[in-house]
């Protein structure tokens, strides 16, 4: 067994290892576990028997085994790209629509206190009412 | 209301939005000027996070004020401004940039040109239409004159200057817009005009004056102005793939 092979073992088992403690911790969601450790399981499994993805590479035409490889994990990563801009993208869609709605709500309630200090100042003594603007009904 | 009067078009139940973003030195003129060309409408200054005294002093100036909590851009605030004017009923809503280019006096003139028809209807104050001497960088210019013509084919309407923030909305146009807003720089108002268009809308515009800017720095450099037209070009680019692409219904805000 070459240096390589050692190397890719113990990437296989570490990934592995790191998603399962993840999970565990609770700090990774169920649907990106499941496919970083199917991605794990995938490389343990070349790792441990290299000539299965030589034979693999062979079968589908390659010459170089490698080449299927780099190709595979280049693909891969593009795909894992796209969707965590697209993820990003729907999470400051949100995000901005809390800070809108928080916005929104601080107004009011700056609006609720204003009316309920209003109200106590009129008991006393008649206090001036607000000028150019109104509360959203 | 009588008719042809029309600083009477102008009611408690109109609401005048100004974005601002670090405008403490012009948005009290600006407030003042509005609340004199339209003395019983609402006023609305959304603070975009501005670092400067800009929520102190709008609220100084008697206009009502909604902080948000992190910068959100003119589109994110503009946003806010609509479903301001969602929940609290009015008839129509009037974008008046905070920098005080806009000559507020023009104000009348675009809330009478909206019609209170059940479809949306957006009024553009356009200042490239004959009134006041306004001048842009030859390459910005270019931008603007490549959108006016996309948006006026879009429109069915000659349209000279789409991305002027002086506009005037119905209640449909409110109703739409509190929802569907776009945030993204640029988009805010020239894909909300598609976006009103595509919902059965009309827009129209209104020839207004502009004046130089009050206070803040106009985006003026050849850089930026670059920036703005390969910016241009894109979303050209995309949203001519979106028209030929199915609407997606109940598209998400």
């Amino acid at each position: 067994m070459s240096g390589v092979h050692v190397i890719a073992i113990v990437a296989a088992v570490a990934t592995i290892a790191v998603i399962v403690e993840l999970s565990r911790r609770r700090q990774l969601r169920e649907k990106y576990a499941l496919i970083w450790l199917l991605i794990g399981l995938v490389m343990a499994v070349f790792a441990v028997s290299p000539g299965l993805f030589n034979h693999l590479a062979h079968s589908m035409g390659v010459k170089n085994p490698p080449d299927l490889l780099t190709v595979v994990a280049s693909l891969f990563l593009l795909v894992v790209c796209v969707q965590f801009s697209w993820e990003f993208g729907r999470m400051e869609d949100k995000a901005r629509l809390l800070a809108e709605e928080v916005a929104l709500l601080r107004n009011q309630v700056d609006a609720l206190r204003r009316d309920a200090e209003g109200e106590l100042g009129q008991a006393r003594e008649g206090s001036p009412p607000s000028v150019g603007s109104r509360p959203p009904s | 209301m009588a008719p042809g009067d029309q600083d009477m078009l102008i009611n408690e139940d109109v609401l005048v939005v100004i974005p601002a973003y670090n405008e403490a030195l012009s948005v009290a003129a600006v407030i003042h000027e509005v609340h004199l060309a339209a003395p019983r409408a609402a006023i609305l200054v959304v603070d975009d996070a501005s670092t400067d005294t800009t929520a102190a002093v709008a609220r100084a100036a008697g206009a009502e004020v909604v902080t948000n909590v992190f910068n959100l851009g003119v589109g994110g605030a503009m946003r806010v401004g609509f479903r301001y004017a969602l929940a609290g009923r009015f008839r129509a809503l009037v974008q008046v940039d905070g920098d005080g280019q806009h000559d507020a006096n023009d104000l009348p003139r675009l809330v009478a040109a909206l019609d209170d028809k059940p479809e949306p209807a957006v009024v553009i104050g356009a200042r490239f239409a004959g009134e006041g001497d306004y001048s842009v960088p030859r390459m910005r210019r270019w931008a603007m004159r490549l959108l006016a013509r996309y948006l006026s084919g879009v429109a069915h309407m000659k349209l000279t200057d789409v991305t002027s923030g002086f506009r005037a909305h119905n209640r449909a146009a409110i109703e739409l817009f509190a929802r569907t807003y776009p945030a993204d720089y640029l988009a805010d108002t020239v894909e909300s005009l598609v976006i009103a268009v595509e919902s059965g809308g009309v827009i129209s515009q209104v020839p207004v004056a502009m004046r130089t800017r009050l206070s803040g720095t106009p985006s003026q450099n050849a850089r930026r102005a670059a920036m703005y037209l390969a910016r241009v070009a894109l979303m050209l680019l995309i949203a001519v793939f979106r028209h030929r692409a199915p609407r997606p219904a109940g598209e998400s805000a």
